[in-house]
């Protein structure tokens, strides 16, 4: 990873040099905007460049005619200086012409974004909701919903173990969407503005408190794949750890894969009425700890005060009497503290806490039960 | 008329002020000199500079390469949100407001600024409002993190306390930024040497002019927002919070509106003085005059229609993204006029590269590169690509280092000689010449790779992908930090000694400023000139 100057040197001008010559060298430093796997990606990545060719030669226009007046016209030469300082004719042809270079790229422009916000007929709907730091998506016409966080652990964060392929491009749960359909996404946020981002299929779209806005993609049927991108919006601390995981399927996969995600969640409402032991609530609680806890409060307990306080020997924590009032607390939020009645089930609500009173020398041996947390939750 | 206004005004100084400047620390705090005024703007511009580096540089060096080792990804965002705003409204725009104070009466041969008293105040807000926005880093919770352009709700619901502070320090510069602009409009109006008409004003004095009506056009609109933010966050109301019935999108409208021609009002200025410069050392007349004013009036009126375009992804009606994408691109023709003038006076020119030429020559050269990004950036269904990627921090930083800020070192190094007296070093002008331009595109260069490539802003740590361009844009921070450091040695090492100026400065130097001993004195044209 630490390159050394040389080398980063050596990189520059390759990329400084290869930069309009060679299209083969553009894909191992990726230089330029990918062509992405939906046909708006396509349509965007060939406006991106004719603009860029356009661009390129009215520079090199520009610009010889001032580097040749530097090179000829230079009063160490003895050149002496011309006396004009006006001319109506070219000041009105070079006021035309650019206007006339405008409406070539208005117009390519123009039916490309006809095409993007026309979201008539698609083939299904997701609904894409934005939370601080991690994106929900609900299938609206599958009963299918989920979060999906960062998985990068800390440690690779804090560079205390070398970092993995995916460094912060990979999430617990893929978006998994079927290719060759349209997709129509509803975008919507719980709190700040967020901004759902996958450059490969061109889509960008903010989510916005209280609104909700649509968009639509169509990936190319022969590019099933993975395609990742991130929060394009500033939303705070964890801005930078908001990734974005699609997975792109067959229809006939994606299909199997609606069917596979019905299972688990009959699955997990039967865990529900379960009796749970220590030991499994342990387990499941440090893992969902980890996930959506030490976000704020940290894997360690510790927190960072003063804005999220420190669960490690805090009474609500460890203290008999303030049960009810722990679990409330993650049910129904305070203070700065969201809450997590309506993202997390009673089971992943009662293994956190089973964990928080255990974990960090607390040893309470105390266990919380899911069948508690609904009895908190149907008491509102 | 103006010849009276003019000596009038002089009698009354004189008797304020006898001969000389005040002796001590009260000359300073007491000043109704333009020159003075001109000058404790400057230095407040070049210390803000160096505050704002230095954000910049921390934001580098944790972006040297991927994983957190320096600052938290929460101190990072103050640590962005600081540097915009001190850069923007600590750096770039004092020091505009400077050259104005300096340059305008002597350009317009007027004794002084027409509402000096004023022009105290307009001044000396600044260092409190800038102290104060500074002393949020010091508080509890945390400085401002919610980005230059503190979009609701982050900044009303979210925002830590001293966004109050931050707040009240915008209100502050608010008041300072429109008290500076009804001066300039009053200067130039009222005070123009007898026969000086408006189409035979310097260039500077009409950009200027343009700009102080921007100013007072949209500094309000901010102190609106701001104000609204306050009643959001303390007193009930929901402008911007959809829960009670606002719209956290009027917002972003609101503050576009005032954020667009904010940038125009950090460029125009610089086309003034580089329609100064480049004359002088092309010994030519600046071709096009009238239409470079025409130009300038244009752009200033379609920077009113297409305060949208930095909001494409909200998700605007069709016909709205439609009509913001032909306004922002109409904006390349008057912007074009004024580089192909610029072509047009350089050509058959016999041109020298003093210090100047060359910062004025990287202006046109590199600024123009900025706006062709500026021209992709229009292309509504492109900008959802590029948007809030570093392409975007690549196309503002390439018109705001070598378009604001190479040109006020142009300014800087063009009048120095006639401020001090005396001649910078040369060599060491050039040394910090090519030092900054090869360090300005080390650093900004590769950002627009990353922005394609797909790396957002305002992240404090990326993916291994990113990591190459990453590094070199880091390494040519620093190296472009050190050499406004030297910068500074320069400025001093001219002020304490030097070649001695003559009073016309530059061979081919027009304007009535040239026709004043170098140094100027303290008081100049106490009788008006007369321009034929
Ligand atoms: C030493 C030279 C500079 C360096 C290395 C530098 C670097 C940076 C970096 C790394 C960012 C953060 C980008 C992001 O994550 O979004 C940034 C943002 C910014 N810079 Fe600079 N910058 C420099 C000079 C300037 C100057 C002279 C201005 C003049 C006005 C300026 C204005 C801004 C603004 C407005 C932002 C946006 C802040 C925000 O996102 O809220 N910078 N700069
Ligand atoms: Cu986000």
């Amino acid at each position: 990873m630490s390159l050394t100057w040389t080398k980063s040197l050596k990189v520059f001008l390759g990329a400084v040099l290869s930069f309009g010559f060679s299209s083969s060298t553009w894909a191992d430093y990726t230089l330029n905007m990918t062509q992405g796997v939906s046909s708006v990606s396509a349509r965007i990545y060939d406006l991106h460049m004719i603009i860029f060719w356009i661009c390129t030669i009215i520079a090199i226009l520009v610009y010889s005619v001032m580097i040749y007046s530097i090179i000829r016209h230079r009063k160490s030469r003895g050149y002496k200086a011309a006396e004009f300082h006006e001319s109506t004719t070219v000041e009105i042809i070079w006021t035309i012409i650019p206007f006339f270079i405008l409406i070539a790229m208005a117009i390519p422009a123009t039916s490309t974004l006809f095409d993007m916000e026309d979201v008539s007929d698609s083939d299904l709907t997701i609904k894409v909701t934005g939370y601080r730091w991690y994106w929900h998506y609900d299938y609206l016409d599958e009963d299918i919903s989920f979060f999906s966080r960062l998985t990068t652990p800390d440690d690779q964060v804090y560079n205390l173990v070398p970092k993995g392929e995916h460094y912060l491009l990979e999430v617990d749960n893929h978006l998994v969407v079927p290719v060759g359909k349209k997709i129509r996404f509803l975008i919507g946020s719980k709190d700040v503005i967020h901004s759902w981002w996958v450059p490969a299929f061109g889509v960008k779209k903010d989510a916005i408190p209280g609104f909700i806005r649509q968009i639509w993609t169509q990936i190319d049927v022969d590019k099933p794949g993975i395609y990742r991108g991130q929060c394009a919006e500033l939303c705070g601390a964890k801005h930078g750890y908001m990734p974005i995981v699609v997975e792109a399927k067959p229809y006939d996969e994606y299909v199997k894969w609606l069917e596979e995600q019905k299972q688990k969640q009959a699955a997990a409402s039967a865990d529900e009425d379960k009796e749970w032991s220590y030991d499994e609530l342990m387990v499941k609680g440090e893992k969902e700890y980890n996930m959506v806890c030490a976000m704020c409060h940290q894997a360690s307990g510790k927190g960072l005060p003063p804005t999220f306080p420190s669960l490690v020997d805090s009474p609500i924590v460890r203290t008999k009497d303030q049960r009810i009032h722990h679990i409330r607390n993650v049910l129904y939020g305070k203070n700065a503290m969201p809450a997590f009645g309506e993202q997390l089930s009673d089971v992943q609500i009662a293994a956190i806490i089973t964990y928080e009173r255990n974990a960090w020398g607390h040893e309470t041996k105390e266990m919380v039960q899911p069948q508690e947390v609904k009895e908190q939750r149907q008491k509102g | 008329m103006s010849a009276s206004t003019a000596s009038h005004l002089h009698t009354k100084d004189d008797h304020d002020h006898h001969h000389g400047p005040r002796k001590g620390l009260m000359r300073w705090v007491l000043t109704t000199n333009h020159k003075d005024i001109g000058t404790l703007y400057l230095w407040l511009s070049f210390a803000s500079f160096l505050i704002g580096g230095v954000l910049a540089l921390l934001i580098r060096m944790e972006l040297f390469k991927p994983g957190m080792q320096l600052v938290n990804p929460e101190f990072f965002n103050q640590l962005t949100t600081l540097h915009g705003l001190i850069m923007v409204f600590g750096a770039i725009m004092p020091a505009f407001v400077g050259l104005a104070n300096w340059l305008l009466p002597i350009m317009l041969g007027a004794p002084d600024m027409a509402l000096p008293r004023l022009n105290n105040w307009s001044f000396w807000i600044l260092p409190f409002a800038f102290s104060m926005l500074l002393s949020t880093l010091f508080m509890e919770g945390s400085a401002p993190n919610f980005g230059w352009t503190f979009y609701a709700p982050l900044s009303t619901e979210y925002g830590p306390p001293s966004t109050d502070f931050f707040i009240f320090a915008i209100h502050m510069m608010g008041i300072s930024s429109i008290m500076g602009a009804i001066n300039v409009i009053a200067t130039i109006l009222n005070m123009r040497a007898p026969g000086m008409t408006l189409m035979k004003m310097p260039i500077f004095c009409w950009t200027w002019l343009i700009t102080a009506f921007l100013l007072i056009a949209v500094m309000p609109v901010l102190a609106g927002a701001v104000t609204m933010m306050l009643t959001d966050r303390h007193f009930g109301t929901s402008f911007f919070s959809a829960g009670g019935g606002g719209d956290p999108i009027m917002f972003q409208h609101i503050f576009w509106f005032f954020g667009h021609p904010e940038v125009y009002i950090m460029i125009l200025p610089a086309f003034g003085i580089i329609s100064q410069i480049l004359p002088t050392f092309s010994r030519k007349p600046l071709f096009g005059y009238a239409s470079m004013v025409y130009a300038t009036c244009a752009i200033a009126l379609l920077s009113f229609t297409v305060w949208a375009h930095h909001m494409f992804t909200v998700g605007m009606p069709l016909a709205g993204e439609l009509f913001f994408m032909y306004a922002t691109m109409l904006i390349a023709v008057p912007t074009g006029v004024k580089v192909f003038n610029w072509a047009a006076t350089m050509y058959r020119g016999s041109l020298s590269f003093e210090t100047p030429m060359l910062f004025a020559l990287a202006f046109i050269f590199l600024f123009t590169l900025g706006g062709f990004s500026g021209m992709m950036l229009s292309i509504t269904p492109a900008d959802f690509q590029y948007h809030d990627t570093y392409f975007v921090v690549a196309h503002f930083h390439y018109v705001l280092v070598p378009g604001a800020l190479f040109s006020i070192f142009a300014a800087v190094y063009y009048w120095l000689p006639k401020w001090t007296g005396h001649y910078y070093s040369e060599i060491l002008g050039k040394t910090h010449f090519w030092l900054s331009v090869i360090s300005m595109n080390v650093t900004f260069f590769p950002m627009h790779f990353l922005g394609l490539a797909g790396m957002p802003r305002r992240i404090p740590d990326y993916a291994l992908q990113f990591a190459n361009f990453n590094q070199i844009a880091s390494i040519g921070a620093f190296v472009f930090g050190a050499s406004q450091v030297f910068f500074l040695y320069i400025v001093i090492k001219t002020i304490r000694n030097g070649k001695k100026a003559t009073d016309q400065v530059w061979e081919n130097a027009h304007g009535l400023e040239w026709t004043l001993p170098s140094p100027a004195p303290y008081h100049t044209f106490t009788t008006p000139p007369v321009v034929k």
